[in-house]
């Protein structure tokens, strides 16, 4: 694997911020694939505590890539510069989520629908993409989407299937 | 992205060493599977035993690389960790190319078999 020439002796990368309140986790960090997949781990660390099941740590893990994943892919294509903010809340039943960017709107600044390539299809004409949206919407439930001023706002919920004991 | 291939007799083995297959590495994924299956055998088989995370993006690179080794070599998949398993379950992919539970046992590593270990 790659060594992260950002990364601080804790293993902490140092362009991600991340701050912890009682129930609250708050990641700030610059737009890019290599950035998601620190601020990925650094949330999932922050999320430790919680003692999640296995199932539902990886079902966050996944909706959180895909989120963050197309603000980099599409709000701040071609690597535009740029910042991403992720909030999430805990209850005992789940994760309250919030992204924030300040790049693109989405398309008619609304969420777009999902057309995920059909396996019935013959493989050569498999399209590749696709999957993303799909995803999100098939493990989230709550989801929204604001354009406020110029920023994007999406939010949604990730229910578990284990319950957090202790919160 | 790191991979490790072994040649059998029906098969080339190609165990993915990177734990994560996401956006980040969608791309070199593709190159660095199409290179180690040139001019191989018939049936490709990824070993996916150390990956537990893979994204749509991941996701997209498999398809692709099953894509681009047609008509001529057929992409198989082998030992898909539940989290890696979720998302070809969820996407309904785990239609399109045949997933093992486990390597086949005559295409397991075996005396006289090649491996070789890369790193790009």
């Amino acid at each position: 694997m790659r060594s992260d020439p950002d990364a601080d002796p804790r293993g902490e990368p140092s362009h991600v911020i991340r701050e912890s309140w009682r129930n609250e986790l708050r990641i700030l960090f610059p737009s890019g694939a290599l950035a998601v997949r620190d601020a990925l781990a650094s949330t999932m660390d922050g999320l430790r505590h919680l003692r999640l099941d296995p199932e539902d740590r990886s079902t966050i893990e996944l909706v959180l890539a895909e989120v963050l994943n197309n603000i980099v892919e599409h709000g701040y294509p071609d690597n535009a510069p740029g910042m991403i903010e992720l909030y999430i809340t805990h209850d005992p039943g789940g994760l309250s989520c919030v992204a924030l960017d300040s790049g693109r709107a989405m398309p008619g600044k609304r969420l777009p629908i999902p057309h995920p390539p059909d396996p019935d299809q013959p493989p050569p004409s498999l399209s590749e993409g696709g999957f993303g949206w799909f995803l999100i919407r098939e493990l989230s439930s709550d989801l929204s989407y604001q354009r406020v001023g110029n920023r994007n706002r999406l939010s949604f919920r990730l229910d578990l299937t284990h319950r957090i004991q202790s919160c | 992205m790191q991979i490790e291939t072994t040649r059998t007799g029906s098969a080339l083995i190609i165990r993915i060493l990177s734990a994560r297959v996401d956006a980040a590495e969608a791309v070199r994924f593709k190159d660095v599977i199409r290179d180690a299956a040139l001019d191989g055998p018939d049936r490709v088989i990824l070993d996916m035993g150390a990956v537990t995370f893979l994204d749509s993006s991941g996701l997209g690179a498999v398809i692709g690389t099953m894509k681009q080794l047609m008509p001529d070599q057929q992409l198989e998949l082998a030992n898909l960790t539940p989290a890696v398993s979720k998302v070809f379950r969820l996407t309904r992919m785990d239609s399109v190319m045949p997933i093992h539970d486990a390597l086949p046992p005559c295409d397991a590593a075996r005396n006289g078999a090649v491996g070789q270990a890369h790193a790009v």
